[in-house]
């Protein structure tokens, strides 16, 4: 395995290095969080016809600076009658969980934290964790509104976790590798070597395009359920639950979900990302490829799709249990089988 | 099994009619108008403040019979025929109530109007104002007399001494108070 981080090659392999390249990505993931949170509220904003913020600095772009510092001021509340060391420690669990994520994240071609194999695997191994955290913080609060929101969270998580799972099985089998540098490296060139076109490959691949389209759709509809986006919010649908598992969390531990959710999004938008818009590949062949603009057409297109996650929490209404149960199982997981199999077929006879 | 791939069809594409229609609004110019720095015009018969233009006011007492959360105060007096110095209403007739006490408490006022079309001289009428919160109630308390509480004695005392002597050069002392009573609602000449 090759090394690709840029801190290592010029620093070398100590204690410093290490340490930097672990808060590399915390340091995106705040930037990143202010800005999302800033994003959220301007689009939801302008889809009402609304301005949003708009007295806090130019345009109201330090609005998120200051509900973070709203947010650090509330009194910290634990309820007495819950279970205190789980409900402390749940929020910081989910975090952890989104973070750990990033640790595999392909910033750019000579910028991952940790280039291991087993890449993919990783991500949806590591992505469970927070269904631990959520459920742990929903049941420690000792309050039926939480338990309830946490095990619709867990439950919802669960079910969407398998197609998403079998979209990206679809594309390992397409790339035969977990590498999520490698996969990468493989959709380089113009932007129909991307895997949602099919990857690399002659024309022939042109009949197995529609099954990776449906499966980067499965794949984003899943990752929306996953990070419990609307359309489906259902575990803090605030008029059945009040606010789902985080009801008795306040300050910097409600900070702290709010925060993973955000994470979260993004976590998903990178595999969305990497595995079938072509991660740091420039969508124009060699124009504007390199390690820097790599990072940047990677935070990009991660971008792009944070937008159309907020895009749709405004556009789309909230589905019922059942209704979201049905989709997760009776329309995602066969058509990405479909997907899964008429994909493998092409790599056997390819 | 034909209504199952309807469905999802129909699931799909309906989502994207409305991001359709979301994105259209995204870029729909916006409603808000930011208020302190931006706003827009009222309308001219907006009803707002009041305002009391006292050279009008007769002090005929209409705008407060007329008030039905009795917000507005109003205390009248005889203008004495001695006064020295004697006003004019803009239409030209002489002033024969002096208004010593005309307030309006905003803080009951709801805007209806009726003082407005009660009064005969058009003195009471609503102003385009609205921005006048205040930090306690009697700060919403206005008073449109124009007359200071030196001048309201003054008149008054004027009025007092123009009523003892005309009881004095009518009747005795005995009948004054009785004389006084008929006074005040018979009309001066």
């Amino acid at each position: 395995m090759e090394n690709a981080n840029f801190i290592y090659d010029l620093l070398g392999k100590n204690t410093l290095s290490v340490i930097l390249v672990v808060i590399l990505p915390l340091l995106f993931v705040l930037i990143y969080a202010l800005i999302a949170i800033l994003a959220e509220l301007k689009v939801s904003a302008w889809i009402q016809e609304r301005l949003g913020p708009m007295r806090t600095g130019p345009w109201g772009i330090f609005q998120p600076i200051a509900e973070v510092v709203k947010l650090i001021q509330k009194e910290d509340i634990t309820p007495a009658l819950s279970d205190k060391l789980l409900y402390n420690l749940a929020p910081f669990i989910v975090f952890t969980g989104a973070y750990a994520a990033f640790a595999v994240i392909p910033f750019s071609e000579s910028f991952a934290p940790s280039g291991i194999n087993l890449g993919l695997f990783y991500i949806l191994a590591i992505g469970s964790i927070s269904a631990i955290g959520i459920i742990m913080g929903g049941w420690a609060s000792n309050n039926k509104y939480s338990l309830m929101g946490a095990m619709r969270s867990v439950a919802q998580l669960i079910s969407y976790e398998i197609p998403a799972a079998i979209s990206i099985l679809s594309v390992v089998v397409l790339a035969s590798s977990i590498n999520m540098q490698e996969i990468n490296r493989m959709q380089s060139g113009w932007f129909w070597n991307w895997f949602i076109f099919g990857g690399p490959g002659s024309i022939s691949k042109i009949w197995i395009v529609p099954f990776t389209m449906g499966l980067s759709l499965i794949y984003f509809i899943s990752s929306l359920a996953e990070t419990n986006r609307v359309p489906f919010d259902i575990p803090e649908g605030e008029s059945e639950l009040v606010a789902g598992f985080h009801t008795e969390y306040t300050g910097i531990k409600f900070a702290m979900f709010f925060f993973a959710e955000y994470a979260n999004m993004f976590v998903v938008a990178a595999i969305l990302t990497t595995i079938f818009l072509g991660g740091w590949n420039s969508p124009f062949g060699s124009f504007m490829q390199g390690p820097v603009w790599g990072a940047f057409w990677f935070i990009v297109k991660g971008f792009t799709i944070v937008l159309v996650q907020i895009w749709i929490r405004w556009t789309l209404p909230r589905f019922r249990v059942d209704q979201l149960m049905y989709t997760g199982w009776k329309v995602l997981l066969p058509f990405s089988f479909l997907c899964f199999l008429a994909i493998s077929l092409y790599v056997m006879l390819k | 099994m034909v209504q199952y791939f309807k469905n999802i069809w129909s699931g799909l594409s309906t989502s994207l009619i409305g991001m359709n229609i979301t994105l259209k609004h995204l870029f729909a110019r916006k409603v808000t108008i930011q208020y302190p720095d931006e706003r827009f015009d009222l309308p001219e018969n907006a009803r707002n403040r009041l305002f009391v233009d006292m050279k009008k006011c007769t002090g005929c007492l209409s705008c407060a019979v007329a008030c039905p959360v009795n917000c507005i105060k109003i205390e009248t007096l005889r203008v004495s025929p001695d006064d020295p110095d004697k006003e004019f209403h803009p239409n030209g007739k002489e002033r024969k109530l002096w208004v010593t006490k005309f307030e309006i408490d905003f803080a009951k006022c709801c805007f209806c109007g009726l003082c407005t079309q009660a009064c005969p001289a058009d003195a009471i009428k609503h102003t385009l104002e609205f921005e006048y919160s205040g930090y306690d109630r009697d700060s919403l308390i206005y008073k449109f007399q124009t007359l200071t509480p030196e001048q309201a004695s003054e008149k008054v005392r004027l009025l007092e001494e123009f009523r003892a002597k005309e009881n004095f050069s009518k009747t005795g002392t005995a009948s004054a108070r009785c004389e006084q009573k008929t006074d005040d609602n018979k009309k001066p000449e």
